[in-house]
């Protein structure tokens, strides 16, 4: 090795090293780069949201009026629809992706794995504007007709959760809207966490067949501690995406400045109100609230990214703390 | 995300017009920027298109929003703006522009009820503003049945629709509202985008209109051009004289005829709710933002060349579109406006009698 090495550093032009020296700059500017634009990215939110933050204070992120009229301005019903709409999204999102990689990954056939994963990822290339058009002209119809008054009929007068289905079927609100965003995502959590469940070691496995588990045992019992890592990550790449998605919420949650326990209800998310207002706010005031709400958004995706890292650094600590 | 087809519309026609360009090289290359409001966008396109056929000087609009426009202007890096709704004279001063309508456009209230044809239901703006303000909730409430005294009006919840975007659509129609309800001036306001108490709300016309369609017992309010060409249902509104009218190019005139531009200082005027018997109320002219300074004499002369041929040859064209022209009265008195108000740097008029293509 050493006398190798020697020999090619004899023979290593100048020019070389300058290129590798080249590349390595590049890399790291490239690397320096992202970070840069980042910070210029907060800096930008902050200086162009100053106004509305210093004129509202703490108090704009639980007020929720938002009135462009009288400029008095809060980020509590968008803030409130983006999470509703979120949580609503991974609770569909997530058993169904886990189900969807499961049976990808343990119990379809060889032959089935590979078209049926396909379309899987194909449902990712969907462009989000054209999720938004088939939920408002397909899916709001049926929700009105069939789903909601069910629903209604189903739940309504149960304690707790009755509150949940009340109003009128319109077809448009937040539970269409988290439904739509759960179809969205479940592409992107699918095709994570059937790579990760590929990671699990044949072996360990075939193992457990072996002493006679069955698909669930294995996969419960097996494949998902192995994986849980990669597993808990793909989720939260579903969950940021859900939190940032604007065209197809916009469509369908009724974007009206309203909170209400309601799911049948319209509310509005942050991207969706930035999405509609931004272009004709006309009040220095109005346009400032309206990046201070990108601001907040950004906050809340950091928030949740931030969280995933530490639970997935915990995970990681416990189990290499049992292995 | 809503940025990028926009962006690629404009990258389109930006695209568009350099093969124009290329294909008419002869031709004086000249170009003329302008950004602002979306509603006009369609007419401005159609008017830029034909104007450079004819003289080969190129009308480059951007649609970024009327706020875009007015900031556009401002920062000088267009030659004009444009904007729905018309600036005030103090406004207009502190920056340092003058402002023209250029076309004009209503905005009609539409309604998806089984039996009802358009143009059948009558409404009066003060029924209309507490459908908006949720006190009026149901179909057959009494106001609506003294209207309609021969119509069966289903036992119903109306489900009141409105523009989720800020647009000059929604910034005229509140303006119509707050003028003939002090509710709803108290309550809601006139803005571009305002705080619904009631309803839902889809976005641009297409949101609005498809939302109505969808609902039954809904109501919404889109621009004339929208509610005709998707053959929606419109409802008749009574004007400030009392008498119950439709929305068409002939009522819109009127309200623009009936309307006082010569003692509005500005042109800042909404054409909401004017005298007249044959005025629709709620009509809204588009505006056009220019200096009064300017420093490039050529290219002024060009953006007032541009508009001047646009109000005398583009009448057609906006109503194929269905806009509404600007009636001959109100182009005379513009242009007398340009000739006293828009001056080069050394203080000459910059707009002369002769330069009017008849």
């Amino acid at each position: 090795m050493d006398i190798s090495r020697s020999h090619i550093s004899d023979t290593i032009s100048g020019r070389q090293r300058l290129m590798d020296r080249f590349f390595q700059a590049l890399t790291t500017g490239s690397a320096w780069l992202v970070l840069v634009i980042l910070a210029g990215i907060i800096v930008s939110l902050f200086v162009g949201g100053w106004q509305a933050l210093v004129a509202f204070g703490p108090k704009f992120l639980v007020t929720d009026e938002w009135n462009p009229v009288t400029e008095r301005f809060g980020a509590l019903v968008p803030i409130y629809g983006t999470l509703v709409s979120s949580v609503i999204a991974l609770l569909i999102a997530v058993p169904m992706s886990f189900g969807i990689a499961v049976f990808l990954t343990e119990v379809a056939p060889g032959w089935m794995r590979r078209p049926i994963g396909t379309a899987i990822e194909l449902l990712a290339a969907i462009p989000s504007i054209i999720y938004g058009m088939w939920g408002l002209f397909v899916f709001a119809p049926v929700m009105s007709q069939h789903v909601q008054p069910w629903l209604q009929a189903r739940f309504g007068d149960t304690v707790l959760i009755g509150a949940l289905f009340q109003g009128a079927p319109l077809g448009i609100g937040m539970l269409p809207a988290g439904i739509i965003l759960g179809i969205m995502i479940i592409p992107f959590i699918t095709a994570l966490m059937r790579d990760v469940f590929l990671t699990t070691p044949k072996f360990l496995k075939e193992s457990a067949y072996g002493v006679g588990a069955t698909h669930w045992e294995v996969v419960w019992n097996v494949v998902l501690p192995y994986t849980r890592v990669g597993a808990v990550g793909g989720i939260f790449l579903g969950l940021g995406r859900a939190l940032g998605e604007t065209m197809a919420v916009t469509f369908v949650i009724g974007n009206t400045h309203r909170m209400s326990a309601s799911l049948f209800e319209p509310g509005n998310s942050i991207a969706s109100t930035l999405a509609n207002e931004f272009n004709e706010a006309v009040g220095d005031m109005h346009t400032s609230a309206l990046i201070a709400l990108g601001l907040v958004l950004f906050m809340i995706t950091f928030i949740v990214l931030a969280l995933a890292k530490l639970l997935l650094l915990g995970l990681e600590s416990r189990d290499s703390a049992k292995s | 995300m809503c940025i990028f087809p926009k962006q690629l519309k404009h990258t389109a026609t930006a695209a568009a017009m350099l093969l124009g360009l290329a294909a008419g090289l002869a031709q004086a290359a000249e170009t003329i920027n302008g950004a602002g409001a979306t509603f006009p966008y369609p007419i401005y396109a159609k008017w830029a298109e034909a104007y450079k056929t004819k003289t080969g000087t190129s009308m480059n609009y951007q649609s970024i929003g009327s706020g875009g426009g007015i900031k556009q202007i401002t920062a000088r890096t267009v030659d004009f703006g444009a904007s729905d709704a018309p600036l005030t004279v103090e406004k207009l001063n502190e920056i340092g522009l003058m402002q023209f309508p250029m076309v004009m456009g209503g905005v009609v209230p539409v309604v998806n009820l089984e039996g009802v044809k358009a143009g059948e239901l009558k409404i009066t703006g003060a029924v209309l503003a507490d459908i908006y303000l949720g006190k009026i909730t149901n179909w057959d409430d009494a106001a609506l049945k003294k209207l309609n005294p021969n119509m069966k009006l289903p036992n119903g919840k109306i489900t009141v629709v409105s523009r989720a975007d800020g647009s000059g659509t929604t910034f005229i129609f509140t303006h119509y509202l707050s003028k003939v309800s002090p509710g709803f001036k108290e309550k809601i306001g006139n803005n571009t985008s305002v705080a619904w108490p009631t309803g839902v709300s889809g976005k641009g016309n297409e949101g609005v209109a498809s939302y109505v369609q969808r609902l039954k017992g809904a109501i919404g309010y889109v621009e004339y051009a929208y509610a005709l060409q998707n053959k929606m249902t419109f409802a008749q509104m009574q004007n400030k004289a009392g008498q119950f009218v439709k929305p068409d190019s002939e009522t819109f005139q009127a309200a623009a005829a009936g309307a006082d531009w010569k003692g509005t200082p500005g042109f800042n005027l909404m054409l909401t709710d004017q005298l007249g018997a044959k005025s629709w109320p709620i009509t809204g002219a588009t505006f056009i933002l220019v200096y009064k300074k300017q420093e490039k004499t050529e290219t002024a002369q060009q953006v007032l060349k541009f508009f001047d041929w646009a109000y005398h040859h583009g009448g057609k064209m906006a109503e194929g579109l269905d806009y509404v022209p600007m009636p001959a009265s109100i182009v005379k008195l513009v242009e007398e406006t340009w000739k006293t108000e828009i001056k080069d740097a050394s203080g000459k008029a910059i707009w002369t009698d002769g330069m009017v293509q008849k």
